[in-house]
């Protein structure tokens, strides 16, 4: 893979920052966007739009045919059985969400358990804590070790009769952690746990695989995967899209609507209540386009390549203390520095035009137990090479200079 | 935009050694503050007298270089303070940093003149004024008894 040529294809990068290139190292928060998502948003709009679903004449029938060309895409992408496996929404966010309401509504009761992990982010721990008020469940913990990993076994010490689902990322945005999810699915099916899996992490960065992996419920951040902003994928097994009940009302996911009573649509209407972000749909097909056109493999390898070479560069700085050292680690260097508070760290990176992210990342729990207030994380994209970790390592000097002058 | 408007000597001095860190026994107020966005707190002691007067004052926390040296060198001015001047001093120093290129105050000296300015550096950074101002907003919320929390993402 040539990177100068696939950094040509993001317009972001033509630009300044500070007088300096610019240096992303914050694709874990959010991912730029290549020139043919943007151009997708821009042609829909002023050539092809229009509502999706609900009229008939020539430009209503192409952009439905145009939206559910992006769900066939994204079902090959992550090879799910059917495209009706595929909802859309305004977020990963909301995928977790729409799963927490529905199956709590249907299947807990009070006493019931919810496992996840101490390596969530607040999406995938904030909206089962709903659960707790609203039907008096129990949220279980499953610990994160010294090097920032959950094992199989953590998983399984936190099982109890009374749990009733599993959910946890595939990739950690602290620690990098890419933890073994088929096996763990593998645990928690033995055990009739269903198990939803916080793919944001995983499903720019890694070969997904629905059916192989088995499990239930996947929850994908489109804006993170060079995609816009504004849209998530929900995949969830078919057997659960018919059985939960839906998550919204609204018009489009209906079947009939009476004054005596209401019935619901098919598949996948009936989660996609209201006017949906269209054009962000048919642009995120250009995303997967772009994706698929590097090869997923391959852009896997360049990052676990950039990976390791940013952790040997950061761990031969003696000021820099990286967070986390999983068995497997995935395109997230997270660190901290002696006596430079991560706030400060990023402002003064920003000034050589080198974005990375401060703060606790929306895991506090995680956090808590590494006893961290804070730390500073560099994440990766496709787009990085290794000038910009040099460039990320030149910088963190100018903060100890700075700061130990 | 310049590095060394912001981390000038004297912020990286406070930052790093900060002047009346902890907590002492009698204090009879106290108060919290907490940015949600980047995890900072700060916790403000005072013994406030019978005349109304600071007459120590403490804080503990943790956060940037910024909010700690703005948290030390308001200590350091508002000792033996009454409660009209540690307005006069608050107003003043808040308004400067969001607006005025100076500071108007006729309590302030010329040495405390210069430690305060050292803050107004972050006004060329917009995302860290709360830093500076947090501990500030905190001893508003000590002096006045407010209950709960200051948070940077709900007061201003
Ligand atoms: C692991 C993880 N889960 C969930 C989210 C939430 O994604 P979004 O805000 O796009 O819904 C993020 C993004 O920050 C994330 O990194």
């Amino acid at each position: 893979m040539n990177i100068k040529d696939i950094k040509k294809e993001f317009p972001i990068f033509d630009n300044k920052v500070h007088n300096n290139d610019l240096v992303y190292l914050d694709s874990a928060n959010s991912s730029q966007k290549p020139k043919v998502v943007v151009d997708r948003i821009y042609d829909f709009y002023t050539k092809e739009f229009s509502n999706v679903g609900r009229s008939v004449h020539y430009l209503a029938v192409a952009a439905t045919n145009l939206y559910e060309n992006t769900r066939v895409l994204v079902q090959k992408y992550i090879n799910a059985k059917d495209p009706n496996e595929i909802v859309f929404t305004k977020g990963a966010t909301e995928a977790i969400n729409l799963v927490a309401n529905t199956f709590g509504q249907k299947y807990l009761k009070e006493g019931d358990e919810i496992l996840i992990t101490e390596l969530e982010h607040h999406s995938n721990y904030v909206p089962w804590h709903y659960l707790r008020k609203s039907k008096g469940v129990k949220i279980n913990f499953a610990d994160v070790d010294e090097n920032g990993d959950i094992s199989i076994e953590s998983i399984e010490k936190k099982i109890t009769p009374k749990t009733k689902i599993l959910a946890i990322t595939h990739l950690s945005n602290v620690t990098g952690a890419i933890l073994p999810i088929k096996e763990i699915i593998q645990l928690a099916h033995s055990k009739n746990i269903p198990v939803l899996v916080d793919g944001c992490q995983g499903a720019p960065h890694l070969k997904l695989d629905m059916q192989d992996l088995d499990c239930d419920f996947y929850a994908i951040s489109c804006h993170k995967m060079y995609g816009p902003t504004g849209l998530g994928v929900l995949y969830a097994k078919k057997k659960w899209l018919e059985e939960l009940p839906p998550y919204q009302g609204g018009g489009g996911m209906i079947g009939e609507v009476k004054k005596e009573g209401i019935t619901f649509g098919d598949l996948p209407n009936k989660y996609e209540a209201g006017t949906m972000a269209t054009a962000q749909v048919i642009a995120f097909g250009e995303s997967i386009n772009f994706i698929n056109k590097l090869g997923i493999e391959k852009i896997e390898e360049h990052e676990r390549e950039l990976t390791k070479y940013g952790e040997e560069i950061l761990r031969k700085n003696n000021s820099v203390k990286l967070i986390g050292s999983p068995k497997n680690k995935g395109s997230v260097l997270s660190f901290t520095l002696d006596g430079v508070h991560p706030h400060d760290i990023a402002t003064i990176l920003d000034e050589d035009g080198v974005a990375i992210r401060a703060g606790h990342h929306c895991c506090q729990i995680l956090h808590e137990k590494l006893g961290l207030a804070a730390t500073a994380r560099a994440s990766l994209g496709v787009y990085n090479t290794k000038d910009d970790l040099d460039q990320l390592n030149s910088s963190i000097n100018k903060c100890i200079k700075i700061f130990n002058s | 935009m310049d590095l060394k408007d912001l981390y000038q000597e004297i912020i990286l001095d406070h930052g790093k050694n900060p002047r009346n860190l902890g907590k002492f026994e009698n204090f009879n107020k106290d108060a919290k503050g907490h940015n949600p966005l980047c995890g900072d707190k700060v916790h403000v002691y005072l013994k406030v007298d019978e005349n109304k007067k600071i007459s120590d004052i403490k804080f503990e926390g943790h956060g940037c270089a910024i909010s700690m040296a703005s948290a030390s060198i308001m200590t350091e001015l508002m000792k033996d303070k009454d409660q009209k001047e540690v307005n006069e001093l608050i107003e003043d120093f808040l308004k400067m940093i969001k607006d005025n290129p100076d500071l108007k105050s006729n309590l302030i000296n010329e040495d405390d003149k210069t430690k305060l300015m050292s803050l107004s550096g972050v006004k060329k950074y917009p995302m860290r004024v709360k830093c500076a101002t947090l501990p500030w907003h905190t001893l508003i919320s000590a002096m006045t008894n407010k209950p709960g929390e200051v948070n940077t993402e709900k007061d201003d």
